[in-house]
């Protein structure tokens, strides 16, 4: 077993054991919790807290009490998320933080919120506007306010040097990221995706020093192990940025003969093209990033690029083959962004397949038989 | 005991002339290019910043809505979903674009192709990939006004600096795409004119707290709220108000209510099932049951407990209506909040939660929100799903039956309960 994997198990369990021994490390300290996809970490880091990506409970939880508060065509991440909460299963956190990213998510944001009164639940509004100048000044307060709820929380004063610390120590793990999506895109035969997404999925729950520490060790490791090329197609897989699918989806894909060469798994985890500046105002930097120097993703809008060019783009450069939309069951962002992606796909000439998951699915033989079919036609095209 | 007492007095033929009056102007625009229309959403729309450019409104949701009404909303929805548009995408945005696709329109006229499409992104995150969508298909030029959600009670300073700046670069945008010079006199007319529509229809809305309510404040209301979406700013939506109210307040001073009797008073959260408006109405009307608010009636703006534009600061009550007052961009507790000042102050029996499939907006977490009526304050409380555009998800026996029983065990409760003070 690799170090990666033996951390994603500890991440994955509902006793959340990584973060009980942070806390136990650090008596007082405070863990905020935040749900995909993009939440601004180093506020929380700056604030001497422990930020958590929280991306549902996948299969290990059975939903007894969320389905009768969110219903039908309702996604599966949202009620795993409530019903954690409603299980006891949140306890070691003191907060949770939430976005603009869909209605679903918004409403649970403040469902929780009377759910939990003991908890400091917040929602945070990321512009949809980049166009305009007045945006950066917005988030920049937005962030600011957001702070002032961590520093009243934490009884703590935050100053722009512990904030331009973090951001420094984020960057160096997203560049690491992206290194190894680099590598990835070059040698996909050194980098098995279901191995790489363990790594970077670790990182929503590892102290980032120690994340960094896992990526460095990482990046000596699958240049040098000893790996063949396979007879694969390069796909990117596009749609799953929020909800995660099952680790065995991920391995299967690769098992029909795929290289997925390029991804939006746990995408809050890279979600800057280059690194936000260490100089000048943080919280001015951290806005200016968001709106300047954020990847394209199906929850952030910006009509100045459409997403869609953003997916053809990232065709090309990981010379894939396809495109294999995975998308979480109920998914709305994901449903609707999939037409204009088709068109656009369509329009160049790149094929793809939509699939559906859900996170608590474990039989994918519907799954297997699409995709092995998929590639078969590509392979044989 | 089917008693069916829609209201129908001269204002609903005003009403019809003023849409129809409307349609016309989209269509003339559709022909000659004038007058210049904006495409925007029903939600907190800013449709007094157009009358400083004598631009007309387009809302894709009115059609929409007006389609499934007369059932003419599958065959648009099934043309989407040939284009890949998911089962479970919001059925609205899918009937409006395959209306693009096949040209159909409610009227039978033109529809122009926007001169603006105008997100005026106000909650639903479904407007941003609608507008975008359209205005791929259409070739239009499209801005988004990023409107912040209502994360605190009331919205910063910060908050409302930023719309108003949005709003000051959507005239920008307008002059270009126009070639005319944004009329600020007649934005402050626009503006002045809607205070005065908002109060008439706030006076409406208040109407129906008495007992009996002289109309219904979601299936009549629904009638009323196209002129307020459309004419609010303009003198035609005063006078259509004034008369509107006039007509309600003499029927509740004869004491006539929307029932011989009124036997349940209702607060009603959710958007109707427009493919199945009818046959839903009568459901209630069976039971004499006569909503007195509803949420649904505050989608446009929230003015009964007291919001009006004001002409001294246009820009910035604009932005305050974007962002503070419509259902929409306010959050799901102080939806909570807002329903049970209507269970006390409008002196409600109970309340239909009606769970829209398209609309995750309303419909997300409306478990918790029945979980927080009954067992919180102890509030009657009835569950029902469907859709509002979509007729595939209408179990009408089921609806009927759920509907029947609430009332049946709602009777019993009024008969055994102590009389209220
Ligand atoms: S999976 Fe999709 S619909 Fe569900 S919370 Fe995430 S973004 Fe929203
Ligand atoms: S999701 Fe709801 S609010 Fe949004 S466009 Fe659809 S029906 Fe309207």
């Amino acid at each position: 077993m690799y170090f990666f994997e033996r951390s994603f198990d500890r991440c994955s369990d509902l006793g959340f054991p990584s973060v009980r021994k942070w806390k136990e490390q650090h008596p007082g300290g405070q863990v905020i919790a935040y749900f995909p996809v993009y939440a601004p970490v180093e506020l929380i880091h700056a604030a001497g807290m422990l930020p958590v990506g929280l991306s549902g409970a996948g299969d290990r939880l059975d939903i007894q009490h969320a389905d009768a508060r969110f219903g039908s065509f309702i996604c599966s991440i949202v009620k795993t998320t409530l019903e954690m909460g409603l299980t006891g299963h949140l306890e070691p956190f003191d907060g949770f933080l939430f976005s603009t990213i869909c209605d679903s998510a918004r409403n649970l944001c403040f469902v929780m919120k009377r759910n939990f009164p003991s908890m400091y639940v917040d929602f945070l509004h990321l512009p949809h506007n980049p166009s305009s100048p007045a945006a950066t000044q917005f988030l920049a307060e937005e962030y600011r306010r957001v702070l002032g709820e961590l520093e009243r929380l934490g009884n703590c004063k935050v100053n722009d040097d512990a904030l331009a610390c973090s951001i420094a120590l984020y960057n160096r793990n997203r560049a690491l990221i992206r290194e190894l999506y680099e590598l990835r895109r070059r040698s996909p035969e050194l980098v098995p995706t279901s191995e790489l997404y363990q790594l970077i999925r670790c990182g929503n729950f590892l102290p980032v020093e120690e994340h960094t520490t896992e990526l460095e060790q990482a990046l000596t490791h699958f240049p040098s192990r000893n790996a063949k090329k396979r007879d694969s197609i390069r796909i990117v897989v596009e749609g799953s940025f929020c909800e995660q699918p099952p680790l065995p989806l991920i391995r299967l894909i690769e098992e029909a003969g795929c290289y997925i060469v390029d991804d939006d798994f746990v995408i809050g985890q890279n979600w800057f093209d280059s690194d936000i500046p260490t100089d000048g105002d943080p919280l001015l930097a951290l806005a200016c990033s968001y709106l300047d120097r954020s990847v394209y993703s199906s929850v952030r809008h910006d009509f100045r690029k459409p997403r869609w060019e953003g997916l053809v783009e990232k065709v090309r450069r990981s010379k894939a083959d396809a495109v294999l939309f995975l998308i979480a069951k109920f998914c709305e962002p994901a449903y609707f962004d999939y037409v204009p992606y088709k068109q656009e796909l369509e329009g160049a000439g790149i094929p793809h397949l939509p699939l559906e998951f859900e996170e608590k699915s474990f039989t994918f033989d519907r799954l297997r038989t699409e995709i092995e079919t998929f590639v078969e036609s590509l392979i044989f095209d | 005991m089917s008693d069916k007492k829609e209201y129908r007095g001269s204002i609903h033929q005003q009403q019809k002339n003023l849409m129809l009056a409307w349609y016309d102007q989209l269509d003339r625009a559709a022909n000659t290019g004038d007058p210049p229309t904006v495409s925007m959403m029903i939600s907190g729309n800013c449709v007094e910043l157009l009358e400083g450019f004598g631009a007309v409104p387009i809302y894709p949701e009115v059609n929409a809505l007006q389609l499934a009404i007369r059932h003419q909303s599958l065959d648009p929805i099934l043309a989407a979903e040939d284009l890949g548009y998911a089962a479970d995408n919001c059925a609205y945005v899918k009937a409006d674009i395959g209306c693009i696709l096949k040209g159909i329109t409610p009227t039978g006229g033109k529809l122009p192709t926007p001169t603006l499409i105008l997100c005026n992104f106000v909650g639903c995150n479904t407007y941003l990939k609608w507008f975008e969508h359209t205005a791929k298909l259409q070739k239009a030029p499209l801005y988004v006004i990023d409107v912040p959600f209502m994360r605190a009670d009331t919205p910063s300073r910060s908050d409302v600096e930023y719309v108003v700046k949005q709003l000051q670069e959507t005239v920008k945008k307008l002059e270009q795409l126009t070639g005319r010079k944004f009329d600020h006199d007649r934005f402050r007319q626009a503006v002045e004119c809607s205070s005065r529509s908002e109060e008439l229809w706030s006076q409406i809305k208040h109407l129906a707290r008495r007992s009996p309510s002289p109309f219904d404040a979601y299936f009549d209301a629904i009638t009323l709220m196209g002129p307020l979406y459309v004419y609010r700013a303009r003198p035609e939506g005063v006078e259509f108000f004034e008369a509107a109210l006039a007509e309600l307040q003499a029927k509740s001073d004869a004491g006539k209510g929307v029932y011989e009797q009124e036997h349940f008073r209702l607060v009603m959260e959710g958007p109707p099932p427009y493919p199945y408006f009818r046959t839903f109405r009568d459901m209630f009307a069976k039971w004499q049951a006569c909503a007195v608010a509803s949420t649904y009636s505050t989608v446009g703006g929230l003015w009964e407990f007291g919001f009006r534009h004001d002409p001294d600061k246009p820009f910035e009550s604009v932005a305050m209506h974007m962002i503070a007052q419509n259902v929409t961009n306010r959050n799901f507790l102080q939806r909570y909040e807002q329903i049970r000042r209507y269970v006390e102050d409008w002196n409600a029996d109970g309340v239909i939660i009606h769970f829209v499939k398209s609309c995750r907006l309303f419909s997300a977490g409306q478990g918790d929100m029945r979980d927080y009526f009954t067992k919180q304050l102890g509030v009657p409380t009835l569950y029902i799903e469907s859709d509002l555009e979509d007729p595939r998800y209408f179990a009408e026996a089921q609806t009927k039956n759920r509907i029947d029983a609430f009332f049946e065990a709602l009777e019993h409760a009024k008969a055994t309960a102590p009389v209220r003070a």
